[in-house]
C-alpha cells in the first residue's frame, strides 16, 4: 500500500558512522541503507547529507490566538522546509497551553497539517503570569514534557523553587527564559555604546545572567532538569559551563541570530532586529559559538517568532521582539562555519530531541528500523533569503537578501516526503 | 540635502553651511515685513506625537515667513487614536501633497522610519532620546552670534543634568564637537548613558568642579518623573548638587554664557532668573530658532532661487 521512497547517493551522518549510501524508506521506518538501492520514489540526493529530521525547542507557532501572524499549518510547513520533523511550540498563545483543552488543541492542530510533529510545551505558571503553578501533573498526563513560560522568566524565586520540585517528581524538564524583569523596563536592545548613541534604554546581560546563577543554585538544591533557553551573554555561557562541570542536570540552547547578527544593527531603527533576549556584542558571539564547541550550549533552537507587518512597523520601542528562524537555521549555522556537519546534527536534531524526551522517534540514527523523520541538505548550497518567498505568514526575517550557504533538499515526516526539491509537497 | 534628521548626517560642512544661511535668515527677520516668498507653493505638515509648544510655533513662524503653506497634524483628535498606523497617516498627508514632515515623536527613530514611506522630506523635531538637530543648530548659532566666533576651537562647553533622557544633549554633543569645542557632561552617573567612553567628551560629577572654568554653561531641563524612577533621590538634593544657584553665578567666568533650551524648571535646575545673569542666551535662543528653521526649510525644499522680494 505504502510507496517506498529511497534517497539516492547522499552521505549518511549517524552518531558513530558516515557513509554514503541509499536510503529506503517504507511504512514510515527506514528500511534498508545500503548501495544501489530501489523504490517506487528516487530522490536524488548526491553531495547532500542525510540526517535524522531536526528538531526545533523553540517555535512560536501563535495558534491559537495570533493566527495574523503564523498558523499552526504555516509554521509546520516553515518547519519542514527548514528541515525539521519535530517542533516544540512555545506556550505563549492566547489562551495560553495552561491547560489540557489547549494542548489538546495544538497537537490536533499540527496533526490536521501533517508536516511536522507539533509537540506542545505547557506553562509553568496559570497564564504565564508567574504567580501559582499551572496544573502541571494534569499537562504532565497529556503528553507535555517540557514547561517553560518563555516570554516571560518566572520572576518569583519562591514560585521557581516550588515548580522545580513539582517537576521533579513528574519528571519533566523546566525551561527557563532568563529575563529578570525589573532590570530591563522599557528595553529595546543590548546595553551597549549603540545603546547609548541611540537613546534606547539597554537591556543590560545581567538581567540575564543573574536569573541563569538563581536558576542554576536553585536546580542545585532540587535536583529537577532545568533547560536555558537562548542563551545570550558571555557569563550565561560561563555560569553554565561551570554548572555541567558541577554535574547538575542543565542543557541549554542558542538561537541562529544570536550566533550571527550583533547589537549594531538596531541603528538602522528597523524593528526587525529587536528581540528578546537582544542581539549582543560580538564577544558575546564568540563566547556563544565557543560553549557550542565545547559542549555547554546542546542546542541551536530558532526562537521563531513571526509578527505581522503592521506590528513590525511600529516604532522600535513599541514593535514586538522577535523574528523568523525556521526556514533560515540551518542556512545561518552552515554560514558562520563554526562547527562540522556532525555537530551541526548533533545541535539541531541529536540533542533537541534528548531534551524533548522524544527521541524514541526523533534524532534517531538513519539505520534499517528506526522511524523515518530524516532531513536531506545539501550543506553547500548558497542560496539568497527573500522574506516573500518564505513559507511562514509572516516576513520579519533579519536576513532578507542575505546569502546564506547550506539548504534542505528534502524531508521525511514518518516516511513522507514532506518537502522534495525545497519545495513543500502540501 | 534631502532631510534633517541628525548631526551626524549633517556633518560639518552641513552644519556650518546652515549656520551661514541663518545669517540670512536673521537678515529677513530685521526687515519691517519679515517674509518673502521662497518657498510659495511649498507645504510643510507638522507632525507632532508629543506636546511641544516653542518647536512647533518655531516651525510654522519660519515656514509661514518664507511663504509656505502650513498644515498641523493634532495627534489627540487624529485618527492615530482611532488605531491608524503611523504608515497610514503619513502616507494620508503625503497623498494631499507634503513637501516636508516635521516630526516630534516620544519613539526614537521615527523619522527614519517615516522617510521610507513618503517622497517628503523629513525634519527631525525631537525622536525620543535620540536627536533634536535643528535645537542644536539653535545653540551654536547662538553661541557664534555671541562670541562672534566661527569656530568652537579651545571653547569649553559643559553640558549639566539628565545627559541620559536627553535628545537635546545628543545632538549638541555631536554639534559643539563637529565645530571643535571640548564638551564635559555633567551628571550624577544615574543620569548618564550606560557607556559614553567613545563619546568625544569628559565626564564630571561636581558641578562646582567644572563651573569656574567653564565658557559655556548649558543648563538641561530635570523631568520630575526622573526622581520617581530613581534616577535622584529628591529634587532639592538634585538642584543643590547640579542646580544654577547664586553662589555658582558668581563662580562663573565674567564672560561665561548660559544657557537653557527650554522649558526651565524654575527651582530645579534653574535656582535663579536666567535675567539675573549677565550673559545668560536664553532669550537669543528663542529668537534664533526661527531663523535657524527658516535656514532648514529654505535648505531642504528651496530651489535654489533668491531669498530677495517681497511676498
Amino acid at each position: 500500500m505504502s510507496q517506498s521512497i529511497v534517497i539516492k547517493g547522499a552521505t549518511v551522518v549517524n552518531r558513530n558512522s558516515q557513509q554514503v549510501a541509499d536510503v529506503k524508506i517504507e511504512n514510515g521506518l527506514v528500511v534498508e541503507v545500503a548501495k544501489n538501492l530501489k523504490g517506487d520514489l528516487h530522490l536524488d540526493a548526491s553531495g547532500c547529507i542525510v540526517s535524522s529530521g531536526f528538531v526545533d525547542l523553540h517555535a512560536h507557532l501563535r495558534e491559537p490566538g495570533k493566527e495574523e501572524a503564523e498558523t499552526i499549518e504555516t509554521g509546520s510547513r516553515a518547519g519542514a522546509l527548514g528541515g525539521y520533523t519535530a517542533l516544540i511550540a512555545m506556550p505563549n498563545t492566547d489562551p495560553p497551553q495552561d491547560s489540557v483543552a489547549v494542548i489538546d488543541f495544538v497537537r490536533e492542530q499540527g496533526k490536521r497539517a501533517g508536516l511536522v510533529d507539533v509537540v506542545p510545551s505547557g506553562c509553568i505558571t496559570l497564564g504565564r503570569q508567574g504567580e501559582s503553578l499551572a496544573p502541571m501533573a494534569e499537562l504532565s498526563l497529556a503528553g507535555v514534557t517540557l514547561f517553560t513560560d518563555d516570554g516571560n522568566g518566572v520572576q518569583d524565586a519562591a514560585l521557581m523553587r516550588r515548580a522545580l520540585e513539582y517537576a521533579r517528581g513528574l519528571g519533566v524538564t523546566l525551561a527557563q527564559h532568563c529575563e529578570v524583569a525589573e532590570l530591563t523596563k522599557g528595553a529595546v536592545m543590548n546595553e551597549c555604546s549603540c545603546c547609548t548613541d541611540l537613546g534606547l534604554p539597554g537591556w543590560p546581560a545581567i538581567a540575564e545572567e543573574l536569573m541563569v546563577f538563581r536558576d542554576i543554585e536553585l536546580v542545585r538544591i532540587t535536583g529537577a532538569s532545568m533547560h536555558f533557553l537562548h542563551l545570550s551573554t558571555k557569563r550565561s555561557v560561563e555560569l553554565v559551563r561551570a554548572a555541567k562541570r558541577d554535574g547538575l542536570p542543565i542543557t541549554a540552547e542558542v538561537t541562529p541570530h544570536h550566533l550571527s547578527l550583533t547589537q549594531e544593527l538596531l541603528a538602522s531603527y528597523d524593528s526587525v532586529y529587536k528581540v528578546n533576549p537582544p542581539l549582543r556584542s560580538a564577544a558575546d558571539i564568540r563566547a556563544l559559538k565557543d560553549g557550542l564547541l565545547d559542549g555547554t550550549i546542546d542546542a541551536i533552537a530558532t526562537d521563531h517568532a513571526p509578527h505581522p507587518r503592521r506590528d513590525k512597523e511600529m516604532s522600535l520601542d513599541l514593535a514586538p521582539p522577535g523574528m523568523l528562524g525556521l526556514e533560515t537555521a540551518l542556512g545561518v549555522v552552515l554560514a558562520e562555519g563554526m562547527c562540522e556537519i556532525r555537530d551541526v546534527v548533533a545541535l539541531m536534531s541529536w540533542n533537541p530531541a534528548k531534551i524533548a524526551r522524544i527521541d524514541g522517534t526523533h534524532g534517531l540514527d538513519v539505520v534499517a528500523g528506526a522511524n523515518a523523520n530524516l532531513c536531506v541538505f545539501d550543506p553547500e548550497l548558497t542560496w539568497s533569503v527573500d522574506p516573500d518567498r518564505l513559507a511562514s505568514k509572516s516576513t520579519n526575517t533579519p536576513y532578507a537578501g542575505k546569502t546564506l550557504r547550506g539548504r534542505v533538499r528534502h524531508t521525511i515526516f514518518k516516511g513522507t516526503a514532506t518537502v522534495i526539491d525545497g519545495q513543500a509537497q502540501k | 540635502m534631502k532631510h534633517l534628521r541628525s548631526i551626524d548626517e549633517l556633518g560639518l560642512d552641513g552644519l556650518t553651511g546652515l549656520l551661514q544661511l541663518t545669517d540670512h535668515m536673521a537678515e529677513i527677520n530685521q526687515r519691517p515685513v519679515p517674509k518673502v516668498p521662497a518657498l510659495r507653493g511649498r507645504t510643510v505638515a507638522s507632525l507632532f506625537f508629543e506636546d511641544s509648544t516653542r518647536t512647533r510655533l518655531s516651525f510654522e513662524t519660519a515656514a509661514k515667513r518664507l511663504s509656505a503653506d502650513t498644515m498641523t497634524f493634532n495627534v489627540s483628535t487624529s485618527s492615530v487614536n482611532k488605531g491608524e498606523s503611523l504608515r497610514d497617516t503619513v502616507a494620508t498627508i503625503t497623498d494631499m501633497g507634503v513637501d516636508a514632515f516635521v516630526v516630534r515623536h516620544k519613539s526614537v527613530g521615527i523619522p527614519w522610519q517615516i522617510s521610507q514611506w513618503t517622497t517628503a522630506s523629513i525634519i527631525n523635531a525631537g525622536d525620543g532620546a535620540h536627536q533634536h538637530p535643528t535645537q542644536a543648530l539653535v545653540d551654536c548659532y547662538t553661541i557664534r552670534e555671541a562670541t562672534h566666533a566661527q569656530s568652537f576651537a579651545g571653547m569649553k562647553i559643559a553640558i549639566v543634568g539628565d545627559i541620559k533622557h536627553s535628545r537635546v544633549a545628543r545632538s549638541n554633543i555631536q554639534a559643539f564637537s563637529l565645530l571643535g569645542a571640548k564638551v564635559t557632561l555633567v551628571a550624577p552617573p544615574t543620569l548618564l548613558p550606560p557607556d559614553v567612553s567613545h563619546w568625544p567628551v569628559t565626564v564630571a560629577h561636581k558641578l562646582d568642579e567644572v563651573v569656574s572654568q567653564t565658557d559655556v554653561l548649558y543648563m538641561l531641563r530635570l523631568q520630575s518623573e526622573r526622581m520617581a524612577q530613581g534616577h535622584v533621590p529628591t529634587l532639592r538634593e538634585y538642584s543643590e548638587q547640579y542646580g544654577l544657584t547664586h553662589k555658582r553665578v558668581l563662580a562663573l567666568k565674567s564672560d561665561a554664557i548660559v544657557m537653557h533650551p527650554g522649558p526651565m524648571n524654575r527651582g530645579v535646575e534653574m535656582q535663579i532668573d536666567p535675567s539675573d545673569v549677565k550673559n545668560s542666551l536664553i532669550h537669543r535662543q528663542v529668537a534664533n530658532g526661527v531663523s535657524v528653521r527658516m535656514a532648514v526649510l529654505f535648505e531642504l525644499l528651496g530651489s535654489g532661487s533668491n531669498l530677495g522680494g517681497q511676498a
